[in-house]
C-alpha cells in the first residue's frame, strides 16, 4: 500500500500577480473610497455639533475648514464621495443585468474617473468664492 | 457571500438594502453636498437659521440615516472580506454597529439641537 501524500494545491492567484487594469483599480478605488468616507463623515458630524455647542468652538472648526489642510481633506472627501457615487451608479446598472459588455465597461469606468475628477473641480470652483 | 449568509443569516437582506440605500443616497448627497457649499463661510447663526428650517433638519436627518446604513453595509463585507477567525470577525462587525450607531445619535443630537433651540 503506497502512502498518500496530499499534492501540492495551486493557489489562487492574488491581486499583485495580476497586470493592473482600470477596471480592476476603479473596483479597489470604490472600496478604499468607501472606507474613506465611512471615516471621514465624523468631519461633518463634528462640523453640524461645533455649530450646536457654542460660537467660539463653531470658530475653531470652521477656522480648521479654512485652513489649508482642512481644505485638502474636504477637497479629499469631496473626491471620494463623488467616485464613489458615480461608481455606485455603474454598480446600479450592472445590478439591473444590462452594461456588461467589455467595450461599454470600459468606457464606465474612464467616465466615472473623468467625471468624478472634473465635478470635484467644478464643485469646488463654484463654492470656493463663498468660502472666507 | 458564504461566510456573510452563515454569520450573519442574511445575505439577501444586506444586498437589498445596500442598492436601496444607495439609489436612496444620490439625491440625499446631491442635498447634503449644496447644504454645505452653501454653508461653507457661514456664521453659527446662519447655519442655526437653515437647520431650523424643518425641510432642511428632515433632510439632513433622512441624509444621515441613509448614508449611515449604507456605511455600515459596506464595512460589514470589508470586514467579513478581510478579517478572519470567527471572534475577530465579530469584534469587528460590532464596532462597526457602535461606530455607526455613535456617529447617528451624535448627527441626530447636533441636527435637533439645532432646529429645536430658541
Amino acid at each position: 500500500m503506497t502512502e498518500t501524500k496530499p499534492a501540492p494545491r495551486p493557489l489562487s492567484p492574488h491581486l499583485q500577480i495580476y497586470r493592473p487594469m482600470l477596471t480592476m483599480m476603479m473596483s479597489i478605488t470604490h472600496r478604499i473610497t468607501g472606507a474613506a468616507l465611512y471615516f471621514g463623515i465624523v468631519l461633518l458630524v463634528w462640523w453640524l455639533s461645533a455649530a450646536a455647542i457654542s460660537d467660539a468652538y463653531f470658530d475653531l472648526v470652521q477656522g480648521f475648514f479654512g485652513h489649508w489642510f482642512g481644505r485638502l481633506v474636504l477637497f479629499g472627501f469631496t473626491w471620494a464621495l463623488i467616485h464613489h457615487s458615480l461608481g455606485g451608479i455603474r454598480h446600479l446598472i450592472w445590478d439591473t443585468g444590462r452594461a456588461f459588455n467589455l467595450a461599454t465597461v470600459e468606457w464606465m469606468a474612464r467616465a466615472n474617473l473623468a467625471g468624478s475628477i472634473l465635478l470635484t473641480i467644478l464643485l469646488w470652483i463654484a463654492g470656493y468664492g463663498a468660502m472666507p | 457571500m458564504s461566510m456573510r449568509a452563515s454569520l450573519t443569516k442574511s445575505g439577501t437582506g444586506h444586498f437589498l438594502m445596500q442598492r436601496l440605500t444607495a439609489i436612496a443616497n444620490l439625491p440625499l448627497i446631491v442635498f447634503f453636498v449644496w447644504f454645505i457649499v452653501a454653508h461653507l463661510g457661514a456664521s453659527r447663526a446662519a447655519l442655526m437659521a437653515s437647520v431650523q428650517n424643518p425641510a432642511i433638519a428632515i433632510l439632513l436627518i433622512l441624509s444621515f440615516l441613509s448614508i449611515l446604513w449604507h456605511m455600515r453595509l459596506g464595512m460589514q463585507a470589508i470586514v467579513e472580506d478581510y478579517v478572519h477567525g470567527h471572534g475577530a470577525k465579530r469584534a469587528c462587525l460590532f464596532l462597526n454597529t457602535a461606530f455607526t450607531a455613535a456617529v447617528g445619535v451624535a448627527a441626530l443630537h447636533a441636527i435637533l439641537k439645532l432646529s429645536l433651540a430658541n
